[in-house]
């Protein structure tokens, strides 16, 4: 098994270590980084609650290994609140709807609404809840996190 | 569960990722977006000595136009190939057929090629490639070959690709602008796979069929090319079909199985309800089914 030296930005920080080959990247930014806000539910790419954002774009941890975040930004939910604590839109919106009971689905889900609404133009209401469905949340019935989705695609989740 | 152990190598160029599979004898796996074989390596359904990973290789990406067609670079991601211009001008049911593949996280890291290599029967790339009539490239140490997507499956997740064998692209021949396109799949959920889809497109000129490439998926242990269908419709006047003796040669062609999904025959229902549907719908005949 190879061993691989890395270097990478998480939430803004630089992080250098070595990983082994077959650690997954969700692996890794819990247990090597302490990020433990990224959950992991399936380990096999089903539930959605290990999505991080690398590069810009949502994806799911576990299904990338480490050794492939060489040289990548990284943003887990603790890069998501402003350094004051202000909450991102994403987060103020599901808190405002009760889109979360448990919240051990809420990282996954807010790192993708996160992505969807980074760029210039807010997604279609219909284009987030597409993407939404790349999650399984056991608590909440989806109600709650469909109004906060439907509040952020309006532009009024701040 | 986590993955076995593995070497974990990142070539920058074809050649070098051609000699490491051959190297590697067989026992290496080609890591492209990942997203079908994470979960084989986790579940430990997969367990490859080496992991020959190919995202560092700039000339696997991207679309091209080509005499007569359009190439795909086997490592395009799916959510590029979605916001592709290229794509959606001239292959428009792929770009919608990329739309129901994974959910928007997965394409944002998986390949047009590697779902397209991988061979899963109820995937949408495969039966896509199948029905436009799609050639795939394949290199090796050993050279180059080009093989017809309607002969790259053999069953489930099994191709005529060998162990030291790389997906180089696939091409795509040109359809004329305005043709027809066919696409549909019925799924549990946005995101599974489905239990039938079809996938397909048309050419009619002065109201006559003249081109038809027609493809199934779920619908048998690879994607299914309607053989039977595609020569009988050719000719056909487009306002005056056949649709339900096309059906059934459609159907004819197929090898549906039963899963804890569906059955055979539910899925030859379905499929037989969703070829007259969309036949008739794209051509614009609006009489009820
Ligand atoms: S833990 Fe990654 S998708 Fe479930
Ligand atoms: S809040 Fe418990 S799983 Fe979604």
């Amino acid at each position: 098994m190879s061993k691989h030296e890395i270097e990478v930005t998480i939430n803004g920080r630089r992080f250098a270590g070595a990983v082994e080959s077959r650690v997954t990247l969700s692996d890794f930014l819990r247990g090597e980084a302490g990020y433990t806000g990224v959950h992991v539910g399936c380990e096999h790419g089903v539930c959605g609650a290990c999505t991080v954002i690398v590069n810009g774009k949502a994806v799911r941890s576990c299904l990338m290994l480490a050794v492939q975040v060489q040289g990548a930004e990284v943003t887990t939910v603790e890069g998501l609140a402003a350094p004051d604590g202000t909450l991102h839109p994403a987060q103020q919106a599901l808190r405002d709807e009760h889109g979360l009971q448990c919240g051990f689905c809420t990282p996954g889900v807010l790192m993708t609404m996160a992505a969807m609404t980074a760029g210039e133009q807010k997604p279609d209401e219909e284009a987030l809840l597409a993407a939404l469905s790349g999650h399984i949340c056991r608590c909440t019935g989806y109600q709650g996190i469909r109004r906060a989705a439907r509040k952020l695609a309006a532009g009024e989740g701040a | 569960m986590k993955a076995a152990p593995f070497d974990y190598l990142a070539p920058g160029s074809i050649e070098e990722a051609c000699a490491l599979l051959a190297e590697a004898g067989g026992g290496a796996s080609v890591l492209a977006g990942g997203q079908t074989l994470m979960p084989l390596l986790a579940l430990r359904m997969s367990q490859p000595f080496i992991l020959v990973d190919i995202n560092n290789i700039a000339a696997l990406r991207g679309v091209s136009r080509i005499a007569g067609g359009t190439r795909i670079g086997p490592a395009t991601r799916q959510c590029d190939g979605l916001a592709d211009a290229v794509l959606a001008e001239h292959l428009p049911v792929l770009v919608r057929a990329l739309s129901h593949v994974g959910h928007y996280q997965t394409r944002n890291r998986g390949t047009i090629g590697g779902s397209i290599a991988l061979g899963e029967p109820a995937a949408e790339m495969p039966a896509t490639a199948v029905a436009l009539g799609a050639v795939i490239e394949i290199t090796s140490v050993r050279g180059v070959r080009r093989v017809e997507a309607a002969d790259f499956y053999l069953g489930p997740y099994m191709t005529v690709l060998e162990s030291d064998e790389l997906v180089t692209g696939i091409e795509y021949p040109d359809w004329p602008p305005g043709h027809v396109i066919l696409f549909r799949e019925v799924a549990q959920r946005p995101g599974d796979f489905a239990l039938v889809g079809l996938v397909g497109a048309l050419v009619v000129e002065g109201a006559r069929i003249t081109r038809a490439g027609l493809a199934w998926f779920g619908m048998g242990p690879t994607p299914v090319k309607m053989r039977q269908a595609e020569a009988a419709i050719l000719g056909q006047s487009a306002d005056a079909l056949d649709v339900n003796g096309l059906a059934a040669l459609a159907i004819a062609d197929t090898a549906p199985f039963d899963d804890h999904h569906a059955s055979a025959e539910y899925r030859r229902t379905v499929g037989r309800r969703m070829f007259t549907r969309i036949l008739r719908e794209a051509l614009g005949r609006q009489e009820a089914a």
